[in-house]
Parts: C-alpha cells; structure tokens; sequence
C-alpha cells in the first residue's frame, strides 16, 4: 500500500469503498509526537549488533549502511532500544534537548 | 429433469447448480438434510467445494464470512437456535458486504423446545441487513437459491432463503432441476472484486469513527434499494432462462378482491386453497403471499392492496408486546398510502396446523366487524 | 553484524500500539518469517486498534477484521476458499489475543483444531483483556492485579494451560515463543510453514501499562518470564515436546514478579505460592522434554 503522508480526505459518498477497508498506510501516522524521551546513538560505540533494530515495536529504526538509524517522525520513545543495546550506546534524552 | 424431493434437498440441488465453493454448516433439526445430500454430493465430487464441519452455527456463518472474504461463493443452512446463535454475525456479513447465501427452516424459537414451524426465528433478523425470501414450494426454494446468489453478487448483500419447518423442509413435491448449463449461462462465476488477496493487499471490516459510520451504512441501505431493483429484473431475466416467474409479491384473485388475505410460506397455499373456497361462495376473496421481507416491496405491496376494502394479515410470528410482524411491516407501508382496515390474526405458532377452516373462520370474523376492535387476533388459542 | 532477521518490514510504523508493546514486536517477527503470502483474521483485540482506524493500515498483507469469538472458524473459512480457489500456498493466519484464545474463541480454536485445519493460530498473550482496559481473562497468572481482580481480590486462579488444552487435540505442531528471542520464533515459523494441518504458536508479550511495567522493561521480562520458567518455550511435533530456550538454573520468579507492577501488592507467601506453581508446571513439562 501507499506508504505517503498526506492523510486521506474524503470529499464525496462516491469516493468511499463499499464497505470499510483501507487504502493507505498508517505510515501517514507520524507518532513520533507521542514521545517524551528520545533515543540517542553514539554510532561511535555502536558495534551494529541490530539488537536495537530488530526489538524497536514500531519498525522505528533503520538500518543504513549497517548503522542504526532511528527514524524520530515515528519513534515513541519506549526505551526498549537503551535497555537493550548491549553496549549501553544509546541514551534516552528528554525532548526538546 | 423432474424430480421428487423434499425443500431441504431443492436446497442442497439449488446450492450445488449454483456451484457453492464453500459450505459451512452445524446441524440442526430440521436442516439436517439439507447439509447430509450435501456431503454426499460433494464427497462424490459432483460439486467441487469445500465442506466445513464447524462446531457451531456462530463458527459456521464466520467460516462463510471468512470464505466470501477470500472470494469464494459461501453456503450455510440453519434453523430457530443456530439462526439466533448467529445472530451478531448476521450485522457482520451485511456490513462487510459479502453475497452470502443461507438458506433458514423457519422454526419455532425455544423454551418450550419446538421443532416445527414458526416464523419469529427469521422475522427477528429483519433488522441485520439480511434479504429474506419466504418460499412456497420447493420448486421455489431451489430456484431461489440460484436467483439469490445472482442478485446477492451484483449488490453485495447476503440472503436468506426461508422455508417452513416439514410443511416444506421434509414435504416431498415435483421439482424441475434445471441443467448446469443453462445454470451456468444465467449466474456467472463469483468475481469479488474487494477479496482478500496477496497481490492487492487490504485490511477489512477495521475501525471506523462517527465521522465515516454512517456513509457506510447508507451504501448497505442503497445497495438494498438497489437489491429491489435487481430483484425485479430478475423476475424477467430468471423467467426467460428457466420458464419460471418469481416476484416480490404473488397476488392471487387479487384483482377484485375486496377482503385480502396477507399471507407467506406454506400458510399461503393454504389461503389460496381457502379463496377458491369462499370465492365459490361468492365471497370477493384474494391472496396477496409476501415472498421477499427485505428489501421491502413498498410500491408492490400499496398497488396490490390499493382497492381493498380489508386487509387481513396472518402472521406465524408475534413480536411480544406489539403486534404479528408481517402485520407490522403491511400496516407501516399503507401508512399516508390507504386507509384501508388492517386486521392482525396470529395463527399456527409452534407448527400448530392452519387449516383452510382457520382461514375461512377468519374470514367470517372479519365480515362481521367494520375495522379491528383488538391489537390484534390469537386463532384457535385454548383459553 | 548482519541481521538475525530479514531486513523487509511488512508493517510500518505509524500504529497505534503502546509505547513498548510487546504485541508489535511479536507481530514484526511473525510478518518476517510468513512473508507477503500470508493473509491475516483478527479478533477483538488490541490489533484491532494498533492496525490503524479507516482508512489506514499498517499492514502490508490482507487482513480480515472479525468478531471476537470466531478467530479459528473465520481463518478456517478462508483457508477452504483459497483451496477451493486453487491459491493453497498462501499462508493463512488466525492472530488473537489472550481473551479470543483463552476464553471466547476457545470454542472455534477447539473446533479448528479437532478438523485439523490448515492454518496458523497465533495467540499473543497480554494476560488479560488490555484492549478493554486490564479485565481479566483465564490466561491471567495467579497473584495479578487486574481491574476486575483488584489487590483485595488478586487473581487466585491459576492461568489455564491452553497450551495443554491444544496438545490435547493432537495438533501436529505448536509451540510457546517469547518477544525476547525472535530467532526462535522466526526459526519455528519457517519450519511450521511447511507443516500442513493445524499449528497453534502461543506468544508472551508483556503489556506496559497492563503490566504496570515501565515500556522500555517489555524485552526484559519477556527474557525473565522464559529465565525463570514461568513461560517455558518449547515446541511441540506430532506430540513430541522438545525445549527451544533451555534454562538451565532458572532464576526465582520474584526477579521477574518485582519489575511489574500488576505483582506489588504480593506478601512472600503468595510469592512462594507463585515459584510453586511454576515449579509444578516445569517439573510436568520437564518430564515431557525427556521422553523419548
């Protein structure tokens, strides 16, 4: 499905399938908003173990280039990814910061 | 071809002409056989579907609910309790738009246990979504299960075939089962163009908000508008491929009827066997048998019944606390249309026989009053 | 390091799960293993919300939304529609809650898996009715608080053992799995995919705010609840149990208890009462492991 952003606005009955279904990707979600804390990777300590990537609920960090890349228009900053990075390279800092 | 069976095996013929891709059924009595000439028919391969034995009549109509999503053409039957155990699952399929086919033994609803006929177990789903066909006969029956499946798909809501517990389920009659080909010409492959399929990958039936809900059940009541549009053609369509005519309503000696008998299932040919009795008397007498409940035939309905001078509704039902519901449905569409007297008879409840003297007692009744001075009429109660 | 896993996401973020929902971790491991060939039936769930409201998913394969009690039947029905539609390859997934397992879907699990129908049955188990607001439901533990088992009256219950309720219908494959080892559940995935007949994977994803548990500690005590043998994984073939996650020295259960706050109301007896029963349960599974 359409991962775009903008959110879809129905104008007319027409435009509506016949029963409910979708037609776009929550991808047009962007629930980083949720946060209080955010993750931060120091890359330079960062072994690319994927530990991070691979627990994230929310798909929510990337892998670019073998680095964990964290994607903050979703994040929710549930700390799972600190907690269990096994070098302790991530930090959840307040937002804002 | 002319054959000789009973309303539930026209059921298991019309599913299988109409070539059913899944069945899913729970027995109940009297349905059993319906889903028994089923199994044999397809363990012996001359309907290719799959037979789901489920463990409840609410697994079977989710089975069907999940087959017709896939995009299959889905089959149940039930009777009384599995149609009430049904119950939310009926709101589910018509609000997730699935053409699914059941075919109902109209029986009577527990405690007392009662396994005869008795229509509150349908007439109580009248609100769900469901189209409903009461049939008379089992030539009928089979017919009405091919017809249905066809106007289920084009709108995209489920039907209900209803027939009377033995009075029809396990009476035996002729019926002409029609050729596969000509079957084949006139209902086409099940082509679902919103199933649920890897390639176009969607999510169905999710949460919706006050902002969307109601759009979606305008288009279930539109696409019942249109189900009655559909119906209609197809009366015409059906009768030129099979020979047969079947419309939302069968009039009979209705065309200078001055007292009408409102009537459905079996209840009808009774009432029809009763104006040619009264009618030799020189009684202006007609039959007016509703066949579909939902949509609702509004225009046929005030047009048939626009010079009568009374109304008389017999309901095998009764919603406690008001009035018989067929009664209800008759008076709501005359209403701002005819003021014609609409007198409301509740007779042969539980499978209790209605026999032309009920019939021709009620009759009787009704020439003796101007209009109904009761809600309404009990026959025959042992008071 | 490469990835444990396949990098394709079938899922986007965007949904609406919980801040460290172990419920999403279990669902991105399952879409990695089965692949977009995979069609999905959801009960009433917390799924049913984290999908994402009309008219948005976040799923990137089918998925049939349907009522609570009628998982099984409802994925049995659409695995005889592919059939019937010559489409037998594809996946098909019954994903339910702890509730549209346990306690009202338990009729339509039994009935698919007596017909030994071909198809998944994920339960990803919260231990209690979290999309409903923390009631509880027969897979809560002994000692849980629950909104409907509040401190005065904690669960006494113990959790029904589904699991055994499963086995007993000789299914020819299940297995319990854990947010915390997504290896194991890819690896049992990839092998059951080729199993044809009823396969029911039972998951523990633990529930911050069900759980009274802080977000970021849902991998942790999903690793604690398999350390300290209160939810041991194993699979089970054609009635052979084998242990995926050996726990050698299993850690006391109050390690796992102390981090939720759904346990802080529980004096050392009924703690002990809690390593009991898990003692029980682990010593009968034990025996199971070894036969031969």
């Amino acid at each position: 499905m359409a991962k775009e952003r903008k959110k879809i606005d129905f104008k007319k009955l027409d435009e509506l399938p016949p029963m409910v279904m979708s037609l776009r990707s929550m991808a047009a979600n962007p629930t980083g908003s949720w946060r209080n804390l955010k993750p931060v990777i120091d890359l330079g300590n960062c072994i690319q173990c994927t530990i991070c990537w691979k627990f994230c609920p929310d798909a929510a960090i990337d892998l670019v280039d073998d680095n964990p890349v964290v994607n903050l228009d979703f994040c929710k900053g549930c700390g799972i990814c600190a907690e269990e990075c096994p070098k302790k390279c991530i930090q959840m800092v307040k937002e804002g910061k | 071809m002319k054959k000789v069976m009973m309303g539930n095996h026209a059921i298991s013929y019309g599913a299988t002409l109409a070539r059913v891709q899944v069945i899913a059924a729970y027995p109940i009595t009297p349905q059993t056989q319906v889903v028994e000439l089923l199994s044999e028919i397809v363990a012996d391969q001359r309907l290719k579907a799959e037979f789901i034995k489920v463990e409840s009549e609410h697994s079977a109509m989710a089975a069907c609910i999940g087959a017709s999503s896939a995009g299959a053409r889905a089959f149940t039957a039930t009777s009384s309790q599995g149609l009430a155990l049904m119950h939310e699952l009926l709101h589910w399929s018509a609000g997730a738009r699935l053409p699914i086919v059941m075919a109902n033994i109209n029986r009577a609803m527990a405690p007392p246990w009662n396994i005869w006929t008795d229509q509150n177990d349908s007439l109580s789903q009248r609100d769900t979504g469901w189209m409903q066909f009461y049939c008379q006969s089992n030539q009928e029956v089979l017919d009405t299960v091919i017809m249905a499946y066809k106007v289920a798909e084009k709108v995209l809501m489920p039907v209900m075939i209803v027939l009377d517990a033995f009075s029809l389920s396990h009476t035996y009659e002729i019926v002409d089962l029609p050729d596969q080909a000509v079957v084949d010409k006139y209902l086409p492959p099940f082509d679902y163009q919103y199933k649920l399929d890897v390639k176009n990958p969607h999510t169905y039936g999710g949460l919706t908000t006050p902002e969307w809900y109601m759009e979606f059940r305008i288009k279930m009541h539109e696409a019942m508008d249109q189900a009655l549009v559909e119906i209609k053609k197809e009366a015409d369509v059906f009768e030129k491929a099979f020979g047969r005519r079947y419309d939302t309503v069968d009039p009979y000696m209705m065309e200078d009827a001055e007292t009408v008998l409102v009537t459905s299932g079996t209840a009808a040919s009774t009432a029809r066997f009763t104006v040619d009795q009264l009618r030799a008397q020189g009684k202006k007498v007609g039959n007016l048998r509703m066949r579909v409940l939902r949509p609702f035939p509004f225009a046929d309905v005030r047009a048939q019944l626009k010079n009568a001078k009374k109304v008389i509704v017999i309901d095998r039902n009764i919603s406690f606390g008001y009035h018989g519901i067929w009664a209800q449905e008759v008076k709501s569409a005359l209403y701002g249309h005819s003021q014609v007297p609409v007198f409301n008879f509740i007779a042969g409840l539980g499978g209790r026989d209605i026999f032309p003297e009920t019939i021709s007692d009620i009759v009787a009744l009704v020439d003796k009053k101007k209009k109904p001075d009761q809600e309404l009429y009990w026959v025959e109660v042992k008071r | 390091m490469k990835p444990t896993l396949p990098l394709e996401e079938l899922m986007s973020p965007g949904h609406l799960a919980c801040q460290g929902c172990g419920a999403g971790i279990a669902m991105r491991t399952t879409l990695k293993a089965l692949g977009r060939d995979t069609i999905f039936t959801f009960p009433a769930c917390c799924w049913t919300v984290i999908d994402g409201p009309f008219p948005y998913s976040c799923l990137e394969v089918p998925l049939l939304h349907m009522a609570f009690e009628a998982t099984a039947a409802t994925a049995s029905g659409i695995k005889a529609a592919m059939d019937a539609l010559g489409k037998s390859k594809t996946t098909i997934c019954g994903w339910a809650g702890d509730g549209g397992t346990f306690d009202i879907g338990l009729q339509a699990l039994s009935g698919a898996a007596e017909r030994n129908d071909d198809i998944f049955y994920f339960c990803y188990d919260n231990e209690a009715y979290m999309n409903t607001g923390i009631q509880r439901s027969g897979a809560t533990p002994y000692g849980a608080w629950t909104t409907t088992t509040p401190v005065k009256h904690f669960k006494k219950e113990v959790k029904k053992s589904i699991d055994d309720i499963v086995a007993a219908h000789k299914v020819p494959y299940q297995a319990t799995a854990s947010v915390a080892y997504p290896e194991d559940l890819y690896k049992k995935l990839i092998k059951a995919k080729e199993i044809r007949g009823f396969k029911f994977i039972h998951i523990i994803a633990p529930c911050p705010p069900g759980w009274k548990a802080r977000p970021e500690d849902t991998v942790k005590l999903a690793r604690l609840a398999v350390q300290t043998g209160v939810f041991p994984v194993y699979e089970v073939e054609n009635g052979k149990y084998a242990q995926t996650l050996k726990t050698a020295n299993r850690k006391p259960v109050l390690e796992y208890l102390k981090l939720q706050g759904r346990f802080k109301h529980l004096k050392e007896t009924d703690v002990a009462q809690v390593q009991q029963l898990v003692d029980r349960r682990y010593a009968e599974l034990e025996k199971r492991f070894q036969e031969k």
